[in-house]
């Protein structure tokens, strides 16, 4: 039964169902067996669901709680005391929707990024043990988070509804956003999470990097704020390269309606840089993959 | 007709082991200065660092047939667990190339990809959608895999209460009734009680003679025998022997016997010694004071050992352990214990020493002897374990003579005891 190469005569004729060699089979390949794993993919979301309510008192209200205080906070700190709340830009949009606007696709983003960067190492038990896309770890974690979302979400539609504000055509594109702001973070999620493997100090500075990105993200002001300023413009260039300017920008553009609330060139470059995070990111994981489960 | 469901090709898998020393290559902070110091090697940065090469496993080809159960032996080591990481897709092979015919399932360690917060139920569907199957798939079998596994009291209790024995009884209960074409099995059942391990062996055979393929590792003949026909040596990542299971063993068994240690070990002197001290020569004696490999309870034996001291040294000693088949040290003796040796300074020159244990001290049993030449607290300049092999016997039953069995435990020596009696 032991052969040399020579040996392939009795080759059943069927395909084989899967090749193992050093290489991986390419991108179209690689979809499809994405498609195939589709039943896991929910599974595993159905599971982070689950693990993530389970054991926490307050459960599905955490949904609520991190954006109201998010909101409530900016808003008393960039509102009242920064006095950015006498911005012409806004109209008459009460700035704590403003604020809201901006926090929920933040929340979005970095709890979706948080999750995905971890996803890898996390599930070390099934990485090492047993075959499956990897890809589909930090996927999922990126779209679990999309339950709180659509929580807080509601929340936002009954404040707005309640403050006498009627959505318009404009929320059309709304999920073409919340697209983007989770293809920014899957795509920050495949290159943490792959480096998290190698590297946990990830860990460690994944939150430092959060911490410092809501500062810079239109998030508890508007982005024309900046744009106005007398900045030098290298630095507003900067600020138009964070993926969050486009999404948050788009939340607040489709949403309230806010006039000049969507620079068309901010939109495009930060939009261009959310591509470029989730391709060479995609690739990066591709590439740091076949051995998670050598070095994990 | 049965076709092949399983052809490799001289598959290789390099590991990089790195050394302690350097494990800071890991640090981010290195990847990053190496990130701007060469951009172009950022996927090389994972890698690099110093390390060395290692292969786990090189050149292994076979074929395995339809409904084969094959077992895989070799020690320690060997490359088991990596061959069947890379039919499992696990990892990837550095070189060759294999073709599966049929969806794979493995057990590879405890608790395969259970996740531990979620119930039994929930496990054996997440473990469903692993192996491609849809929900109503598992839904029908999903009593008989909680009934063969026997924990239909636990089965909405999360896994992470489980205890070992009862995570893998699940999990090879999903493994084995999942119908995957290409079923592989590590040595893991050793956890469950003797009564389950029956229930997997007979299960696999179930599974083969349904048409599947079993790949089972194990370290037990026994259940090899007992349940493959065919089987696979793996020694130092090399196919070195494909068989008959019988056959295979046989040839496992001899790699042991070729190695053995005996009961004497001889050395030549070196022409120009490059260390202070070296062991030349060291031997079981029995009684009458000749080599022996197996030694009487009842009669004295000792151990001898001849070394040369190429430069003189003070505070030396020699050290003799005795210990069991597992390696515990049982007694160690040193030759300062019972002379005036000690604290003396040794000049250079060849020392022979007898180490002489008295009868009935140690137990009847296999031994083996470590020797070490020292100087306490600051340098080893001989330091041989496993040196020598022998056996105690009991040739008088002396001991089981007394009580018609034999005893557990180390030491044989008679004690005194002290009987009182009275007539209640
Ligand atoms: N991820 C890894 N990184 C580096 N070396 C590894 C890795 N996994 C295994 N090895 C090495 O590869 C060799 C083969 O290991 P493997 O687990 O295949 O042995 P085995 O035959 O299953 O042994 P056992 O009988 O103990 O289970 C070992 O020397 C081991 O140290
Ligand atoms: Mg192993």
């Amino acid at each position: 039964m032991i052969s040399g190469p020579s040996s392939s005569q009795a080759k059943p004729d069927a395909p084989p169902e899967a090749v193992i060699q050093p290489q991986g089979s390419g991108l179209w390949a690689e979809f499809s067996e994405l498609w195939r794993y589709r039943e896991l993919f929910w599974t595993l979301m159905a599971r982070s669901i689950l693990v993530r309510y389970k054991q926490t008192l307050v459960g599905v209200l955490w949904a609520l709680i991190r954006p109201l205080f998010t909101m409530i906070i900016f808003t008393l700190l960039f509102g009242q005391l920064a006095k950015f709340g006498e911005d012409p830009a806004a109209g008459e949009v009460p700035y704590f929707l403003l604020v809201f606007a901006g926090v929920l696709p933040w929340q979005l983003f970095s709890t979706s990024l948080t999750g995905s960067a971890g996803s890898v190492v996390a599930n070390a038990g099934m990485v090492s043990k047993i075959y499956f896309p990897r890809t589909i770890l930090p996927a999922s974690a990126c779209l679990t988070t999309l339950l709180d979302f659509l929580i807080a979400f509601a929340l936002f539609i009954i404040l707005m509804l309640g403050f006498g504000f009627m959505p318009s055509w404009r929320l059309v594109f709304l999920p073409g956003f919340l697209g983007i702001a989770l293809l920014a973070a899957m795509g920050a999620g495949f290159w943490l999470s792959a480096l998290n493997v190698h590297y946990r100090d990830i860990r460690h500075i994944l939150p430092f990097m959060i911490q410092m990105m809501i500062y810079i993200s239109p998030v508890g002001y508007l982005s024309s704020k900046v744009y106005g300023s007398t900045l030098p413009g290298y630095l507003k260039t900067l600020f138009i390269l964070n993926p969050m300017v486009a999404v948050i920008d788009g939340f607040r553009w489709s949403l309230l309606g806010v006039p000049g609330a969507l620079d068309p060139i901010a939109f495009a470059v930060s939009a261009g840089m959310v591509l470029l995070i989730f391709i060479s990111g995609y690739l990066f994981f591709r590439k740091m993959m076949d051995t998670f489960a050598d070095v994990i | 007709m049965s076709h092949p469901v399983i052809e490799a090709h001289n598959l290789g898998k390099r590991y990089r082991i790195r050394h302690q020393s350097s494990t800071h290559d890991r640090k981010l902070r290195h990847a990053v200065t190496r990130l701007f110091a060469q951009p172009w090697k950022i996927f090389a940065a994972a890698q690099a660092g110093k390390a060395e090469d290692f292969w786990a496993l090189r050149e292994v080809s076979l074929t395995v047939n339809e409904g084969a159960v094959l077992g895989i032996v070799g020690r320690n080591g060997a490359g088991k667990t990596t061959l069947l990481k890379l039919l499992s897709r696990i990892t990837r092979p550095t070189e060759g190339r294999a073709l599966l015919w049929g969806r794979v399932a493995s057990l590879l360690e405890v608790g395969t990809g259970f996740h531990p917060e979620l119930t039994g139920r929930e496990n054996i569907f997440l473990n469903g959608s692993i192996l491609g199957m849809t929900r109503a798939e598992v839904r029908k079998k999903f009593d008989a895999i909680v009934d063969f596994a026997g924990v239909e009291n636990f089965i909405d209790t999360p896994v992470k209460r489980y205890s070992s024995g009862m995570y893998v009884r699940l999990a090879f209960a999903v493994a084995a009734h999942l119908e995957p074409e290409i079923l592989l099995v590590d040595e893991v059942l050793a956890v469950g009680d003797l009564g389950f391990q029956r229930k997997c062996l007979g299960k696999m055979d179930e599974v083969a003679k349904g048409g599947r393929t079993v790949l089972f590792v194990s370290h037990n003949m026994a259940s090899l025998r007992s349940l493959c026909q065919e089987g696979i040596l793996l020694n130092d990542g090399q196919l070195v022997y494909s068989g008959s299971m019988e056959s295979t063993i046989e040839n496992y068994t001899n790699l042991y016997a070729a190695e053995a240690v005996g009961h004497t070990y001889q050395q030549q002197p070196a022409e120009n010694p490059e260390t202070k001290a070296e062991l030349l020569a060291a031997s079981i004696c029995n009684a009458a004071g000749e080599p022996a490999a197996t030694v009487n309870l009842t009669r004295p034996f000792s151990v001898a050992m001849t070394y040369r001291l190429n430069t003189a040294a003070s505070h030396l000693i020699a050290v003799v352990e005795i210990c069991d088949t597992v390696g515990t040290v049982v007694i160690s003796t040193t030759d300062i214990d019972a002379s005036d040796l000690h604290g003396k300074a040794r000049p250079a020159g060849i020392y022979r020493e007898k180490a002489f244990i008295p009868p009935l001290l140690l137990m009847p049993g296999a031994y083996s002897i470590n020797a070490y030449v020292i100087i306490p607290k600051r340098e080893r300049l001989v330091e041989q374990k496993q040196l020598l092999r022998f056996e105690i016997v009991d040739h008088d039953s002396h001991l089981s003579q007394i009580t018609g069995v034999s005893r557990p435990g180390y030491i044989s020596t008679p004690l005194q005891w002290e009987v009182n009696y009275a007539k209640s």
